[in-house]
């Protein structure tokens, strides 16, 4: 994913923040209303069961408060954005065949070149619909689908209504209700049994309109003893008016299946970014989410696994970053709901310029859910004096039998540390760098290779500027 | 070999230090040769380790007069970073400890920043492991966390290690010799002089002659409450372990008056 015509880049030092000039297909009038909600499912040509659950979402999204906790949501104006922007007729399977202004977008973010180098799979959305879409043929053949929702649905119309809505009901909370609503995009994936997916299929979710809505919605399936690694990244332009992204993802994890997947999260700082991601973990089966989340305005994610039988594990491995009027409120979610299950909660957070973080966790065992085992670990790195970190961590625990540990720290970047790095020859940047990516290490490491130089890298162009 | 007869890498003239207010250097001057190695001696709160530090520019140490040249730059005018990418090192009595940064990916970037260009990585290792081996280290050392649950013992010997891979021009060894047992002084002892040469100038900053044994100095110096109070050749460090630094205290003390 490496940037390309740094030329072309934005503000300060976020180098994604470009946008181009498309003419979409198709925009929605401003504001959300049942006759939106209509026109999106009449476009996609929808079965009328999905228009339904789409109506009774809206229904759910209008009747629910907005959340009172958390981060400071007052500025979103509901009336204010475009639900449904289709920035082109039909979808690709090469990239000479996504219309150039598009591709070079995708050109500038590296995306085929990084699908040429090491993904089984790309899917990139643009705006509201997924404008390329490939995966490697043997995948294929061996019956993994890799797909956009929409074309899951139209393609896999009995497998999607089995599972769609059943780990994220339609009305979980305000946002997943948005979604619900008017849901455009993101993948649909499908691993059959016993089929491992070595190498990672990745998403990438781009914004380009201004007062834009993204919507995407994932269903990733894993039958038993079948592994994938989905890799989704996001980006958007600069513009001086807030754009919404609110995504809802629904996993299920069946016995002895692992999955992981991981987010490098880097929108604009003008993006409302929140998501209800939520995965259900059966027996001996792994669910991993590795959540990294750079960019936004604001971000509210608490990604969740559900430990359904026994032998079932879930981790979150979970990075947050915030910089100048960036709150990020980040954290996890553990469900055991069978004995024998374990979770790991790891998260680091660092705060600069003013910038603020969260670790917000809820980790639930639920009667007679004997012998489990959580372990939750946060740790916060404060860059100045100005910025600010909090913990609420989250315990209900119904069963004596367990073993529960939770640690939190709050450090600083010392003058020692900078001094000793500076004292070899290190600039002050560099060093202030160099003390964050070693803070982040533990998750880092846990990353494919080509991910951990991504986030080496964002972390260090985060850091460009941030002294003094 | 005689006192400063080449030319002054390090020269410093009149230097007076607080931290928070207290002045603890109150006038130093000193010069210190390419390649030559000077000891400078004194009692615990002399204020050595102030100058070390204020050498180095760290924030805390606030240099209220006088003059330090390097090379011929004027040292006070540069930052940390610049200083260092100048020639100038400093081994810490105390190194921080830098969790999740790998000692090998640390001294390449410090490398790479002395370096016009950046050094490969397969000829980095090379190196690294050769310097390793001098000093008698286990090659696993490049892989754990810069100084993070190190020994005592370990954390000098890294400091070393890393004189040896940036090839600095003067190097100030702040007290590397407390808390080392015999076997690893002299293994320090032993790199720093395959190192010292044509090129390196050494500061060698101890409490005890002990050092000296290992690393003769060319010149020795005796810092007493914030002054150099006294020079001479090697001679003076044996004089200093009879008699103690009660004579240099003494005559420090009606100075003053």
């Amino acid at each position: 994913m490496a940037v390309k015509d740094i030329d072309q880049v934005g503000l300060d030092t976020y180098k994604f923040g470009f946008h181009d000039d498309i003419q979409p297909v198709y925009t929605s009038p401003k504001g959300l209303s049942e006759s939106v909600v209509r026109e999106i499912s009449r476009q996609k040509d929808e079965p009328a069961w999905m228009l339904d659950f789409r109506l009774e979402a809206l229904r759910q999204f209008e009747r629910k408060p907005m959340p009172t906790w958390g981060a400071d949501l007052s500025r979103i104006d509901f009336d204010d954005i475009h639900y449904y922007i289709r920035p082109q007729d039909r979808q690709a399977r090469s990239w000479d065949d996504v219309p150039e202004d598009i591709k070079s977008t995708f050109d500038k973010l590296g995306i085929p070149e990084a699908e040429r180098k090491f993904l089984a799979g790309v899917g990139a959305q643009y705006d509201s619909e997924v404008v390329y879409h490939s995966i490697r043929d043997d995948l294929e053949e061996q019956g993994v689908i890799f797909l956009d929702m929409d074309s899951g649905l139209r393609e896999h119309e009995d497998v999607v209504r089995e599972y769609f809505g059943t780990v994220i009901p339609n009305g979980d909370n305000k946002f997943a209700a948005l979604n619900s609503a008017v849901w455009s995009g993101g993948s649909f994936v499908y691993v059959p049994e016993g089929v491992r997916v070595e190498i990672p299929l990745q998403a990438y979710f781009r914004i380009n309109a201004e007062n834009m809505g993204q919507f995407e919605r994932t269903l990733i399936i894993v039958e038993p003893g079948a592994y994938v690694h989905y890799v989704e990244g996001c980006t958007a332009p600069v513009y001086a008016t807030d754009s919404l992204h609110s995504a809802v993802v629904e996993i299920i994890v069946k016995e002895g299946g692992r999955c992981r997947y991981t987010t490098i999260q880097n929108w604009s700082t003008d993006v409302f970014n929140l998501v209800t991601k939520r995965a259900v973990a059966y027996r001996d089966a792994t669910m991993e989410w590795v959540d990294g989340n750079l960019g936004s305005k604001v971000t509210m994610k608490y990604p969740a696994v559900y430990l359904m039988e026994p032998g079932a594990h879930g981790e979150v491995l979970s990075i947050a970053f915030a910089g100048e009027d960036q709150h990020q409120d980040a954290g996890a979610k553990m469900v055991h709901a069978a004995p024998d299950t374990s979770s790991l909660i790891t998260s680091k957070s660092i705060s600069r310029k003013g910038g603020r973080t969260a670790y917000r966790g809820y980790v639930q065992v639920m009667p007679e859910a004997e012998r489990c085992r959580s372990n939750v670990e946060c740790d916060a790195l404060l860059i100045d004096d100005r910025s600010r970190s909090d913990t609420y961590p989250y315990m209900d625990i119904e069963e004596s039998d367990v073993a529960i540990q939770h640690e939190a720290t709050v450090s600083k970047v010392s003058d020692q540390q900078l001094f000793y790095l500076m004292s070899r020859g290190l600039t002050q940047e560099q060093a202030m760098a160099m003390v964050v990516s070693g803070f982040i290490e533990p998750i880092v490491k846990e990353l494919p290779m080509e991910y951990a130089v991504e986030m080496n890298r964002l972390i260090e162009l985060q850091m460009e500027g941030s002294i003094g | 070999m005689s006192a400063t007869n080449g030319q002054s890498t390090l020269s410093i003239r009149d230097l007076h230090v607080s931290v928070d207010d207290a002045e603890i250097l109150r006038g130093v001057t000193l010069e210190v040769g390419a390649g030559e190695v000077h000891a400078l001696m004194g009692p615990n709160g002399s204020g050595k380790s102030t100058l070390a530090n204020a050498l180095m520019g760290h924030p805390a140490y606030d240099v209220s007069a006088g003059q330090v040249h390097f090379k011929g730059h004027d040292v006070l005018e540069l930052e940390t970073d610049e200083r260092a990418r100048l020639g100038l090192f400093l081994a810490f009595q105390y190194p921080a400890e830098i969790p999740g940064v790998r000692v090998a990916s640390f001294l390449r970037m410090a490398l790479n920043a002395r370096r016009e260009s950046e050094i490969s990585v397969m000829e980095f290792r090379r190196l690294l492991l050769d310097k390793m081996q001098m000093l008698r280290m286990d090659p696993k050392f490049a892989s754990r966390y810069l100084n993070d649950g190190f020994s005592g013992g370990e954390k000098k010997r890294n400091e070393i290690l890393q004189l040896a891979v940036l090839e600095p021009e003067l190097a100030i060894l702040d007290e590397t010799d407390s808390g080392l047992d015999i076997d690893a002084l002299r293994i320090v002892a032993d790199g720093v002089n395959r190192l010292r040469g044509s090129e390196l100038g050494v500061l060698v900053i101890t409490h005890y002659q002990r050092l000296l044994n290992y690393i003769e100095p060319d010149r020795v110096h005796v810092m007493i409450d914030g002054r150099v109070v006294e020079s001479g050749g090697k001679e003076l460090a044996e004089r200093l372990e009879a008699e103690g630094y009660e004579r240099f205290a003494a005559s420090a003390a009606s100075e003053e008056t």
